[in-house]
């Protein structure tokens, strides 16, 4: 796994201003993972289904039982979006053009996050990537992506 | 087909009344004073009394709720109110809430609204740079997925590549609601023409979405009366009988959204495709037999999975539907007739189910000719709600 990225390193910005997630009982174990640069994802104790985000059941098979599996770390870009424009909002003026991406890992599962380091109009649906840490904040650690 | 018994509320109500304020950029009047101004439309559209009305529904985010409209608008007599959820989703589910009352008698005359100020109060596709994300959002916002526009993007661009979906197909949709607010003189683009070629040169807002992708933010309020099948005879207007309504969140619904991305494929007819098989299994038609629709237009994308969840066409095929004038006056299924959220104003989708009102008395701008039954559906992506007006 690569080591830790601070700001200086991206090649993206992506300090959003909302870059603060509020973990929450269910949530937090994922976020704690983050900061030990685990990735990991839900499986069902009882039909196996991998899934992502966190959600407190299997949205499959409605049992509450599951482990928390580290993932490979490793994917394909599923689908992305490049805001472009601000749309009048004041605190993204200085952000856009960034990127937001889907990967689909190797489990299965659909994430939802950034690609650093690669030129927007080099993104790809089906480009291999893997996992990376980025620590936005003093403590706040979030899962980028870059390519593989 | 379920027996009538089963479909209590099949063809057992009407909207009698609508009403609107003008729809601005910047409505100098506060929500609340628009809800009453457009209530009071309807009121006197039905040929009613405001001591006659005893019902009102909006939605839970609707600043003007319904016990200051009480005060505001001197209602004597009300006893039921109700909010619904979830957005543009719930656009339909107003009239349900107001069907359901008075065919059990809770009360008589419903009057449903929407009121908004996003033009020049707070805008939907601003974003208030908040500190934190709780909820489902932690897993969206701290990537930059803040914005309305941006909570489609990523559904919208695999759509694109899973059915060779291209721009211009979602230029046919915005072309075809422009045109038809060109022939409504009270829809804020009324007087703005919009070509294919302006469409795809206008400025990307979050790639894939262009500027002209992407609904209107509109001051206004509107409103409509629902009332049992048997009283509207006696009414003043040409009743436009509800011949089903329904809601449907389908299968691992999220919200807020993005909602599809762990779904295969990643359109984002989930939602509608189960409000319209709840729809037509109560409303016993196919959707061959519909006249024309108002199918919610947030973002021109999603009306083309609007056209494949309402079985107008197949999955992926919503973009070669859209071509070829077949959505436009005088095709196959003229949509949003009087604008749609792209061209009239956007008033949260509720503006749509008036227009449908006036293809059934005949008095659109857009008139289909002989318009017998005509669809509505809320936002395809959220927890949706749809209904089918007949005359």
């Amino acid at each position: 796994m690569d080591k830790q990225l601070t700001q200086a390193d991206l090649g993206l910005k992506t300090d959003f201003p909302s870059s603060i997630p509020l973990p929450d009982d269910d949530t937090a174990p994922f976020w704690e993972g983050c900061k030990r640069h685990e990735f990991l994802i839900q499986q069902c104790g009882k039909c196996h289904v991998f899934r992502y985000p966190v959600r407190p059941m299997c949205p499959d098979c409605g049992s509450g039982e599951f482990t928390w599996v580290k993932s490979k770390g490793t994917g394909k870009i599923y689908s992305y979006a490049i805001p472009n424009h601000p749309s009048g909002n004041k605190a993204l003026q200085t952000l856009v053009p960034y990127n937001f991406v889907l990967v689909e890992m190797s489990e299965g599962v659909r994430v939802v996050s950034n690609l650093l380091d690669v030129p927007t109009k080099e993104i790809k649906i089906g480009m291999p990537v893997h996992v990376v840490f980025t620590e936005v904040k003093p403590g706040v650690v979030l899962p980028h992506f870059r390519r593989a | 087909m379920p027996s009538q018994s089963s479909r209590p509320l099949r063809d057992t109500t009407a909207v009698v009344g609508i009403g609107a304020t003008e729809f601005s950029k910047a409505a100098g009047r506060s929500e609340l004073r628009l809800a009453a101004e457009a209530i009071h439309a309807a009121i006197a559209d039905a040929g009613l009394g405001a001591n006659e009305l005893d019902g009102l529904v909006c939605f839970d985010s609707d600043v003007a709720s319904p016990i200051p409209l009480v005060n505001a608008l001197a209602l004597p007599n009300i006893r039921y109110w109700a909010t619904t959820s979830y957005g543009g989703g719930g656009a339909c589910a107003t009239a349900l809430l107001g069907m359901m009352a008075v065919a059990t008698g809770q009360a008589n005359y419903v009057a449903c609204y929407r009121s908004l100020r996003t033009a020049s109060g707070r805008r939907f596709g601003s974003w208030s740079g908040k500190e934190g994300s709780a909820g489902l959002e932690q897993f969206f916002a701290p990537f930059g997925i803040v914005t309305p526009v941006h909570r489609r993007a990523l559904a919208v661009t695999r759509y694109m590549h899973d059915f060779n979906i291209r721009p211009e197909q979602f230029g046919a949709v915005a072309v075809a609601c422009r045109k038809h607010a060109n022939r409504n003189p009270k829809a804020v683009m009324h007087n703005r023409t919009l070509t294919m070629e302006e469409h795809l040169g206008s400025r990307m807002i979050c790639e894939p979405l262009r500027l002209f992708d992407c609904c209107l933010e509109t001051d206004g309020a509107v409103a409509f009366i629902v009332t049992t099948a048997e009283r509207a005879k006696d009414l003043k207007q040409r009743p436009a009988y509800i011949l089903a309504a329904a809601q449907g969140a389908g299968r691992q619904p999220v919200w807020p959204p993005p909602t599809a991305i762990h779904r295969t494929p990643m359109t984002t007819t989930h939602e509608a495709a189960a409000s319209a098989k709840n729809l037509y299994a109560i409303a016993g038609v196919e959707p061959k037999d519909i006249d024309c629709a108002q199918l919610y237009d947030h973002f021109t994308p999603l009306v083309l999975m609007a056209l494949e969840a309402y079985g107008f066409c197949g999955v992926g095929e919503g973009g070669a539907f859209a071509e070829g004038g077949r959505i436009e006056l005088g095709g196959q299924l003229p949509i949003n007739t009087a604008g749609g959220n792209l061209s009239e104003g956007y008033i949260h989708g509720v503006q749509l189910i008036p227009e449908a009102v006036r293809q059934i008395r005949g008095t659109s701008t857009a008139q289909v000719k002989d318009a017998e039954l005509t669809l509505v559906c809320g936002a395809a992506d959220d927890p949706s709600s749809t209904l089918i007006l007949r005359r």
